[in-house]
């Protein structure tokens, strides 16, 4: 039906977004690939120039490479699993009919909403606290000694921030899903005497997966490029205890300007991302052409 | 019998569930009740009830000009928003409506730019915008904003734009309504719960961007985002302000998020989940 006239015209009105994002992926890119190769420090200039893959070395010899990569994974992996077990759970439970749901709905999602910064500092100073935390005057309560979670705990207390970040997100689209569930399909697998386990397993659960697969992708972008919390929190430390690698690359390029270092693991950021994007693409990808 | 039963297992799951969300809403509450007051209430222990106080909130905004960051955060999450609606409305229409073999690649073209970490392009974007002076300006910023949420905009317009059917623009089009006509007397009503929504969305997303609003500003341009990390560097004992100031930048964006729990899941999951 589309005439060639349509067709160029809808070229064009795609063209501003696609150049736009195009140019927005591949020129900073392209610099940092470039500043990768460098030595190349603003304060210091003395020494500046082109060095090959020797910043790769220097960051990978680095103890907080590995350190920061670990930290970044097991955030993201941990993250995952609280809030989509969690999520689930929680789905399962406002599934139920219960009195004042509105209420209960909008007091889960409430803190998807909260900006990161202010997340970390109530989280930080008001509940994590170890003298003036409401976690340390439970403790006091029970005659135990408070948790000093930042100084013992770093990357467990990142963790339990985010994590209470993004589960209300995974509770909302999983009870979104759990909810165009076909309630006719219920009730026959009821009758046909399917226990609530052995309904949640066959019916509820793969019902459920293109949520799960959706809610995997996004939280995956969003977990990756953790920092705010991080930088609000623990700064990354004790040492490199709570150090992701966004957070590593950071302090290489803000703090130290050792710019060719922080290039070089900002390359390796992309390729780590690009391989966990590479899977988590595909997953949705299949999932959204059903 | 059986709605004896019914009564009961809806108060149990009632009670269950009324727990634990106040358990999760639980950080926010407190929060709040801490913000009203006295800084040496607020170290004094666990106390739910508040004196009541407004002082935290005075001094907030007389120390830092609070009302500076909120009006920042306003113009730079209303303003990229608006931009990158009017980029993506057009793409996100020719993709709806004249999709052609490589419509789903591009899209999903689009969505893996998201998946860049920010951190790798820190420092050229950091150069970029010292050499073009537009450090810690607004329009550098909202721009940056835009550009972040753009692929989640494209994608949330075409979504919506798909479910409008496509007979009805033959229809127009054989009345003889040229394309700006078609789009702007038949298209536009039907596309602006979607485009309502998108913006919804979008302004919740840039308003709490925590990377590049931190890291591009320093006074000028600098929204909540950054005014709240402004307070990480230990100076004293401040919970009662900390929570003034936080209350007073969640508020907003806390009132629009309960009014868009569904356009949330939807957008957020580019209409695989409704």
């Amino acid at each position: 039906m589309a005439t060639q006239q349509t067709r160029s015209l809808a070229r064009f009105m795609m063209a501003p977004s696609v150049i736009l994002l195009f140019v927005w992926m591949i020129v900073p890119l392209l610099f940092t690939l470039w500043f990768s190769f460098l030595q190349y420090n603003p304060l210091n200039p003395i020494r500046d120039g082109f060095v090959g893959l020797s910043n790769y070395k220097l960051f990978y010899d680095n103890p907080a490479f590995f350190a920061a990569i670990l930290n970044t994974l097991t955030i993201v992996v941990a993250v995952l699993l609280i809030t989509i077990i969690g999520g689930i759970l929680l789905a399962l439970l406002l599934d139920q009919p219960i009195w004042g749901q509105g209420i209960v709905r909008i007091l889960v999602i409430s803190p998807f909403f909260v900006m990161p910064p202010v997340a970390a500092l109530v989280w930080k100073n008001m509940i994590m606290h170890p003298q003036y935390g409401v976690f340390a005057d439970i403790a006091r309560f029970f005659g135990a000694q408070p948790i000093d979670w930042f100084g013992q705990h770093p990357l467990t207390a990142v963790i339990i921030i985010v994590a209470w970040q993004w589960l209300p997100f995974a509770t909302l689209i999983l009870l979104t899903s759990l909810q165009s569930l076909d309630g006719e399909q219920k009730e026959a697998a009821e009758m046909d005497g399917a226990g609530f386990l052995s309904r949640f397993w066959y019916l509820t659960l793969p019902h459920m997966s293109r949520a799960i697969t959706v809610v995997i992708l996004i939280q995956t972008i969003f977990l990756l490029s953790i920092y705010a919390e991080i930088l609000v929190t623990t700064n990354g430390g004790p040492g490199y205890a709570s150090t992701n690698l966004p957070f590593l690359v950071y302090q290489k390029a803000l703090l130290e300007f050792k710019i060719g270092q922080a290039s070089a693991g900002g390359v390796i950021a992309v390729i780590l991302a690009n391989i966990v994007a590479f899977f988590a693409m595909r997953a949705v990808g299949k999932n959204l052409d059903k | 019998m059986a709605r004896a039963v019914t009564t009961q297992h809806k108060t149990i799951a009632t009670a269950a569930a009324w727990i634990v969300a106040l358990l999760i809403f639980f950080p926010i509450l407190y929060t709040i009740i801490t913000s009203f007051k006295s800084e040496q209430e607020a170290i004094q222990g666990f106390a739910l009830i508040p004196s009541g106080t407004t002082e935290s909130y005075a001094e907030v905004q007389a120390q830092s000009g609070y009302f500076k960051f909120f009006l920042n955060s306003v113009i730079l999450s209303v303003g990229s928003t608006i931009l990158a609606l009017l980029i993506a409305v057009p793409a996100a229409w020719s993709m709806a409506f004249s999709p052609t073999k490589r419509t789903k690649d591009i899209l999903m073209w689009m969505l893996s730019t998201k998946m860049m970490p920010a951190v790798a392009v820190l420092f050229p974007i950091y150069l970029i915008f010292r050499d073009t002076g537009l450090l810690d300006s607004r329009i550098g910023l909202t721009v940056m904003l835009m550009l972040i949420n753009l692929p989640i905009v494209v994608w949330m317009l075409y979504t919506y734009f798909r479910e409008i059917p496509g007979e009805i623009l033959e229809a127009a089009r054989m009345d003889g309504a040229s394309l700006w006509n078609e789009i702007i007397y038949v298209l536009t009503p039907m596309a602006v719960p979607g485009i309502a929504s998108t913006m919804l969305l979008n302004i919740i997303l840039a308003w709490n961007e925590a990377f590049w609003t931190i890291r591009l500003t320093t006074t000028n341009a600098a929204p909540l985002t950054a005014f709240i990390s402004s307070f990480s560097s230990p100076q004293g004992l401040f919970w009662a302000k900390l929570s003034a100031a936080s209350t007073l930048a969640i508020a907003p964006i806390l009132i629009m998020g309960w009014f868009s729990q569904k356009q949330l899941v939807r957008g957020l999951t580019f209409g695989a989940v409704k």
